[in-house]
């Protein structure tokens, strides 16, 4: 308490200088906007979130929430679904929690934004008009990025990163395969949706190899050098499922430059690998809108300013989620939720006038290695000199050679944060 | 110093309180509390396996963060999480939840 120093206290007050500027010059109050209206695009993780908590920050707001789907399939858990421990049921919700809020849930695709006018156009035909947009589109797929790979490709090999039918189409397949088959995923490049998420269903694939198809085998593509928590899922891989899962990164060739969809064939620089069940991953950018409305740059994603994720291209638009440029914090489900509540608080504020406040982020990540093997990475982000920065000594991975407990104790509260952060968002 | 030191903290907590105007490099008790619930569930009130939090005392929850950020207490991912956290982020937490 007494560590508050001069300089910190000079920083302070001059930040209350600024705070004050801002609310004059770089926050401005609606304008005769009783009633403020938000669209939000998107109704997953970041989109579903944002709209709950500022309903709870100010109910006064008109909220909009367009979501082309009538139930989202969290892509989180999905690897369990595919696996076959659990139904697509169980990772699918419904927006009847939101609606019960007051917020209007419109089930179609917003296909263009006009900032100037501040209105969103539907591919229904209609036209929404708001005070304050945020999109939230998760990401979209670079097809034809790798050749052979385009949108119809994935009806015979799923990519299955974005959960729905795709997961259920990678289900059935692995169901179908033979005791004996080789089953082929290749992740993408980074940035991309979920770092450990390939790991994690290459883990619960091989306890349903290891159950039902023993004599299997999972091969792994990839065009990196090393993966999220590596050290953790080698452990539990040679523990669990030896002999069964074959790593290949990308100096020893593992970068797949064709698919051969016909030939069910992987073709690297060097060799060629078929598969009886592939799972090919295809690089990610922005959200299909976001791309649209020009709010993405050279990287393919869109630049915000990281402390109210507005966006730094067109004023009034809010982007969130895996869509938006938030490093160092990864592309998860749990960091788009986090993120959401930050704008929402940010948002509410800015819409009365008021200074959007200092951001606070944490993230887990939880990653099944089997039903009762769960590992964690976290961290805890703070905010210093207008960026997200991860707080020194927070955050960092389950530890290697844990005892079974430890790792049952972290599966339990793996389906635990699932159970919290899903009534959360939709109850 | 020290007097302006203690002078600035009273109003920094005052104004947290008052879930107002946040200054910067401070998160409101809000959007601190907000990033519990996402494991702990809304105002820490689990759904699932994860530990209830709502409505436990302010003693009880700073004793607990404080034990995960200096090992006292064994944790699975709490003390990753509790260290990035100040002692006056921990307070004000635990004040939140105490109330819920």
């Amino acid at each position: 308490m007494t560590r508050i120093t001069r300089r910190s206290f000079n920083k302070m007050a001059g930040a209350l200088g600024a705070t004050a500027a801002m609310s004059l010059a770089g926050y401005p109050r609606m304008a005769a906007a009783a009633s403020p209206r938000v669209v939000v695009v998107g109704g997953g993780f970041g989109g579903a979130t944002l709209a709950r908590y500022l309903h709870g920050f100010d109910s006064n707001i008109k909220m909009t929430l367009i979501e082309q789907s009538k139930s989202f399939v969290t892509c989180p858990f999905s690897n369990t679904v595919i696996a076959g421990m659990n139904k697509i049921d169980r990772v699918t919700h419904g927006y009847d929690g939101l609606r019960g809020l007051g917020i209007d849930v419109v089930h179609d695709t917003a296909t263009g934004i006009d900032p100037a006018k501040k209105t969103v156009s539907l591919k229904g035909g209609g036209t929404l008009a708001y005070d304050r947009l945020v999109l939230s589109p998760g990401i979209a797929f670079k097809w034809d990025a790798i050749e052979g790979y385009d949108e119809k490709a994935s009806g015979s090999i799923p990519h299955a990163w974005k959960a729905g039918p795709q997961t259920v189409l990678l289900r059935k397949q692995l169901e179908a395969m033979p005791d004996g088959g080789v089953f082929i995923i290749s992740p993408p490049v980074n940035p991309f949706r979920c770092p450990p998420g390939p790991a994690e269903r290459v883990s619960l694939v091989a306890n349903y190899f290891k159950t039902h198809k023993p004599r299997s085998k999972i091969l792994v593509l990839d065009p990196k050098e090393k993966f999220s928590k590596q050290g953790l899922f080698t452990e539990g891989w040679k523990q669990l499922y030896p002999g069964m899962i074959d790593y290949i990164n990308l100096s020893n060739d593992g970068k797949v430059v064709r698919v051969d969809v016909k030939g069910m064939t992987l073709h690297t620089d060097f060799a060629e690998h078929k598969g009886d069940v592939i799972n090919f991953i295809p690089p990610q950018k922005a959200g299909a809108i976001a791309e649209a409305a020009g709010l993405t740059n050279d990287s393919g994603w869109c630049p915000i300013d990281q402390r109210t994720f507005e966006s730094t291209v067109h004023k009034g638009i809010h982007v969130i989620g895996d869509t938006s440029i938030a490093s160092p914090m990864p592309k998860s489900g749990f960091a788009a939720n986090t993120q959401a509540k930050v704008c929402a608080a940010a948002l509410a504020a800015m819409l009365k006038g008021e200074d959007p406040g200092t951001p606070k982020f944490v993230n887990t990540c939880y990653s099944l290695v089997a039903p009762d093997y769960g590992i964690s990475v976290a961290m805890v982000y703070g905010f210093d000199q207008g960026k997200i920065v991860k707080i020194k000594g927070s955050g960092g991975l389950s530890p290697s050679g844990a005892p079974a407990a430890v790792r049952k104790r972290e599966a339990d509260y793996a389906r635990g944060w699932y159970d919290s952060i899903t009534r959360e968002m939709f109850a | 110093m020290r007097h302006i030191g203690k002078a600035l903290f009273i109003a920094t907590v005052g104004v947290l309180a008052l879930s107002g105007p946040v200054m910067a490099e401070e998160a409101s008790s809000a959007v601190l509390a907000n990033t519990c619930f996402s494991c702990h569930g809304p105002d820490g009130k689990s759904a699932g396996a994860m530990p209830w939090i709502a409505g436990k005392s302010t003693d009880y929850i700073t004793k607990v963060m404080i034990d995960f950020k200096t090992g006292a207490m064994d944790s699975t991912v709490m003390q990753r999480i509790a260290k990035g956290f100040s002692d006056d982020e921990i307070k004000a937490l635990a004040q939140y939840f105490s109330t819920k």
